[in-house]
């Protein structure tokens, strides 16, 4: 009797541990997002929302709030918050100009030298890491929340920005420069014309398709087998492939309308590299697990020898650094440094991060998650635009979104 | 109609796994000061939990009787409602709010459900006057000494008509001035008719004040002593308190000292909040290679505080004193730098300070060697796995991966997560503080295993806990550790539970 029984319980426990490897959470609201493109393709008028050129603009359209939530993300992991990205996109936009533009119209700038547009892309963004290192100081070395301090930073970092725009706009920027926020990969689709194919769609858009493709199986398959080899439980391999399968078709498919459009954004090359990036930099390098571990519980992290204070300053300076490629992008996109830029795209942000999973208490949150609640958001508001829904059911709409994503995962776990 | 004002009949309470209270009776007459007694875990505060309705009716087993009728409390309120209030070892005040708002917080005097402050400042100068505390009553609490705390909780306990007051250690945190007055305010007390429950380690105290005494020990009621018709001493409480069967709940071992690998010398330690209070007290320990080394202590001591300053200076302030390894000073300022000395500190309350509950049992188990798992930069998850499963299968951690969220574990499981924890740290001297508390006793028993095992790899293991049968089984050598003061150091031949207390219960004045 007590040999079945054993047998039993290591079946639950097997198929427990089998469903670890599964990350329920993650999987369900990158479904909902499945779900909300298939809903406006339906709505849409002539299924307008998933027409070539309107992939092309909800990337765009959305990359300058991505990259905040993914600087968000670390923040609250941490068990933060930065209220002030918004204005600091802003100043940075400001300074981008100021550097960029030289706009000799206005006072006071005269002693600058001539920037080219990268070293202006470049400056912009250390002086937005600068930022981070006066916010990180505040909250790391001083102990201000960082809920008072970004609040502060705020109203600062929008002042700052008022004061170097003098109240007036700056560009128009250079083509290099716009391109970032504007510009497409080959969009001439001069290798289209050089191998003499594709009339209709964009060469290089496919081949970077393909590549990415081959990329995610080759980086998934290599992790799993390493998995496999060290005795690590794994997804189901039917789930596996799946998965897999699901999201190569999602890439190639969203890949082939981009190559009818323009063909792929700089700004999607960008967000690309910024999400590998960072996710690695969250998972596998000390830096990012100290981040989990401060958020998950504070004290025991100090008394494992982590210097929380270093780990919160950088975390700023990081968020300061991103904010500021987030500022390039949109004075790119605009064309123009403008006073207003960035208002209110702290809340955007950290909307992403808690549709995405993370927990306000900290501990929790990922940097994928963080770009389908972003990618949630934006979908939403580009679907509702094109089905001339108002402003007002749009914000009523988000804030409920936001409410109930945040109230599945605190009834989910307390189910638990 | 009995003299009796409580009769606590036949208690029992079960938490998963442990039997907290056994069948335990307590009887206190009208007007008595009645002192409990018992080491740390015995049940004392579980006992007055149950009685204050905190585990409320349902949750035990067994009938209180109080003013000759059976009571069922389902929560404080009610048992307030019938004057029935205890105060806790760290006191339930609002800092930044007034002595009279305290005193009356969630019993406000209302006037037209308004707050009438002019009643409630006039009421609170009554009750202060009968505690004795001669503070204007709109002082902040923070403002004023723990002694003087102690006794707005009591006047806030005397504005709830209080018939039955209940201390939890009550002086633990007092200076000798403050104690006795607030003995003698007991003494005044009783006087008026207010019965007087007191927990306390302080057995000289006990010895003077209480008129009689229960002494529980695992759970169960040993004894009542009527201390004026049983001439009851110091030593008698003592022998009731620890007297219990030892064998087979300690693996059997046999140490092999070696060289020293550890030596502290005259270290102090200040109260961060308060650097005028000296907590550890010019402390000299050793340890040897192979070692067991017991630290004995009541609560308040100053064992944590002691083990905490010298692990990175992760408590404390105006930290002074030497610490060698291996014959060799070490200058440590940081837990990191601890740790890279040799130094691993398990913590005695592993919820708040040590583990992430919510993630997973391979990374807390990395927590704090993260560095050594890192390969070209980035951390080698499967190597992560590989150790963290060779710990689960050595220190037999009962979940079905390491990927398991550690919050779900149970505390015996727990434990082992975090003594892989800074084992995987290959530390030279491991401090362990309260390696067994809230675990049951198969656990336990692994916990020892496991402790004895690091000995015999030659690391020294400095083990800190309030169980003093726990560091009798597996110590080698115990210190004893009194008011932030080493107050007697004793080898396991000549260790017994008596000289043991007798030390952990010395007082300076007595010396």
């Amino acid at each position: 009797m007590s040999i079945t029984t054993e047998k039993k319980t290591s079946l639950m426990d097997n198929l427990r541990a089998r469903l670890e490897g599964v990350n329920l959470r993650q999987n369900g609201i990158f479904l909902a997002l499945i779900g909300l493109i298939l809903f406006f393709a339906a709505t849409t008028p002539n299924a307008a929302s998933i027409t070539p050129n309107n992939w092309s603009n909800l990337v765009v359209q959305n990359g300058y709030i991505l990259v905040l939530a993914i600087g968000m993300v670390m923040v609250i992991i941490a068990g933060h918050i930065d209220l002030s990205v918004g204005s600091l996109a802003a100043f940075i936009g400001a300074v981008a100009g100021v550097l960029v533009v030289r706009p000799l119209e206005q006072d006071g700038w005269e002693w600058l030298p001539a920037f080219p547009w990268w070293a202006g892309i470049l400056g912009a963004i250390i002086v937005g890491a600068l930022v981070g290192v006066w916010q990180g100081f505040w909250v790391a070395y001083v102990g201000i929340p960082a809920f008072i301090v970004t609040l502060a930073g705020m109203l600062l970092f929008r002042g700052m920005a008022l004061m170097t725009l003098q109240n007036s706009n700056i560009g128009p920027f250079p083509d290099e420069f716009r391109a970032i926020g504007n510009g497409f990969l080959d969009k001439e689709n001069a290798l289209g014309a050089a191998l003499g194919m594709g009339e209709s769609f964009n060469v290089m858009a496919l081949l970077v398709t393909a590549v990415g493709v081959i990329a995610i199986w080759i980086q998934t398959l290599s992790q799993r087998r390493g998995r496999i080899k060290y005795g690590q439980p794994v997804e189901p391999q039917t789930w596996f492939f799946v998965k897999n399968i699901v999201l190569t078709v999602m890439v190639a498919y969203v890949g082939f309308q981009l190559s009818q459009a323009n063909g792929i954004p700089f700004t999607l090359l960008l967000l690309i590299f910024l999400i590998v990036l960072y996710t690695m930099i969250m998972n596998k390098t000390t830096f990012g697990r100290h981040i989990y571990a401060i958020g998950g519980n504070l004290h025991a992290a100090m008394l494992s020898g982590i210097n929380v204070r270093r780990v919160n300053f950088w975390l700023f300076v990081n968020m300061g650094a991103l904010a500021a490629l987030s500022g390039v992008l949109i004075a790119a996109r605009m064309n123009s440094a403008v006073p207003k830029a960035g208002d209110g795209f702290e809340l955007d942000a950290i909307s992403s991060v808690f549709i995405g999973g993370a927990a306000v208490q900290g501990g929790v949150g990922t940097v994928t998650g963080s770009m389908i609640g972003g990618l949630i958001q934006g979908v939403l508001a580009n679907g509702m635009n094109l089905n001339s829904v108002g402003i007002d059911a749009q914000m009523t709409v988000k804030g409920l979104v936001l409410l109930l994503a945040v109230a599945f995962d605190v009834w989910s776990k307390n189910r638990k | 109609m009995t003299q009796n004002i409580l009769e606590m009949q036949s208690i029992t309470k079960v938490f998963p796994g442990v039997r907290a209270l056994d069948n335990v009776s307590l009887n206190v007459s009208r007007g008595e000061i009645h002192a409990i007694c018992g080491e740390n875990g015995a049940g004392k505060s579980t006992l007055m939990k149950v009685l204050s309705g905190v585990y409320p009716h349902g949750t035990y087993e067994g009938d209180i009787v109080y003013e000759n009728e059976i009571v069922e409390f389902k929560n404080i309120r009610e048992s307030e409602a019938k004057g029935i209030v205890i105060i806790h070892q760290e006191l339930a005040l609002s800092p930044h709010l007034s002595i009279a708002e305290n005193i009356f917080l969630n019993n406000e005097i209302k006037k037209f459900g308004l707050i009438d402050w002019n009643k409630t400042g006039q009421e609170a100068q009554l009750l202060m006057a009968r505690v004795g505390l001669k503070e204007n009553p709109n002082t902040k609490v923070m403002d004023i000494g723990v002694g003087k705390q102690q006794l707005v909780e009591i006047a806030k306990a005397l504005s709830k008509r209080v018939k039955l007051l209940i201390l939890d250690e009550p002086t633990a945190a007092l200076n000798d001035e403050d104690s006795a007055h607030l003995l003698s305010l007991l003494r005044h007390l009783k006087e008026q008719g207010i019965s007087c429950i007191i927990i306390s380690h302080k057995l000289n105290e006990i010895a003077t004040i209480a008129d009689k005494t229960t002494i529980i020990r695992d759970g169960k009621t040993i004894e009542t002593l009527d201390m004026k018709a049983d001439n009851v001493d110091q030593e008698r409480i003592i022998k009731g308190m620890v007297g219990r069967e030892m064998a087979n709940r300690y693996p059997a071992h046999e140490s092999n000292p070696g060289t020293e690998i550890m030596r502290v010398e005259n270290w102090t330690a200040h109260h961060p909040e308060d650097p005028s209070r000296v907590v550890v007290d010019n402390v000299n320990i050793n340890v040897r290679k192979g070692e067991i080394v017991g630290i004995a202590g009541i609560m308040g001591a100053g064992r944590t505080e002691f083990a905490r300053s010298l692990f990175g200076k992760s408590w404390g302030t105006n930290i002074s004193g030497k610490v060698f390894i291996n014959g060799q000073e070490i200058k440590v300022n940081t837990v990191k730098e601890a740790i890279k000395n040799g130094l691993a500190y398990a913590t005695e309350d592993r919820k708040r300070f040590g583990l992430n509950l919510i993630d997973d049992i391979k990374r807390n188990i990395s927590m704090a060697s993260l560095d050594t798992f890192v390969k070209r930069g980035l951390v080698d998850d499967n190597k992560e796995f590989e150790v963290a499963s060779g710990y689960r299968e050595s220190m037999n951690i009962k979940a079905p991966s390491v990927l398991s969220v550690v919050g779900k574990l149970s505390g015996g499981n727990q434990q082992k997560v975090v003594l892989s924890q800074w084992i995987n740290v290959k530390p030279e001297v491991l401090i362990l503080d309260e390696p067994t508390r809230g675990i049951d006793v198969g656990a336990k028993y692994e916990i020892y295993t496991i402790i004895q095992r690091l000995a015999d790899e030659g690391k020294g293991v400095i083990v800190i806990s309030s169980e003093l049968p726990e560091l009798l089984g597996i110590c080698d050598r115990i210190y004893a550790l009194a008011e932030g003061r080493i107050t007697g150091e004793v080898s396991k031949a000549e260790a017994t539970p008596e000289l043991l207390m007798k030390y952990m219960t010395t007082e300076k004045d007595n010396n």
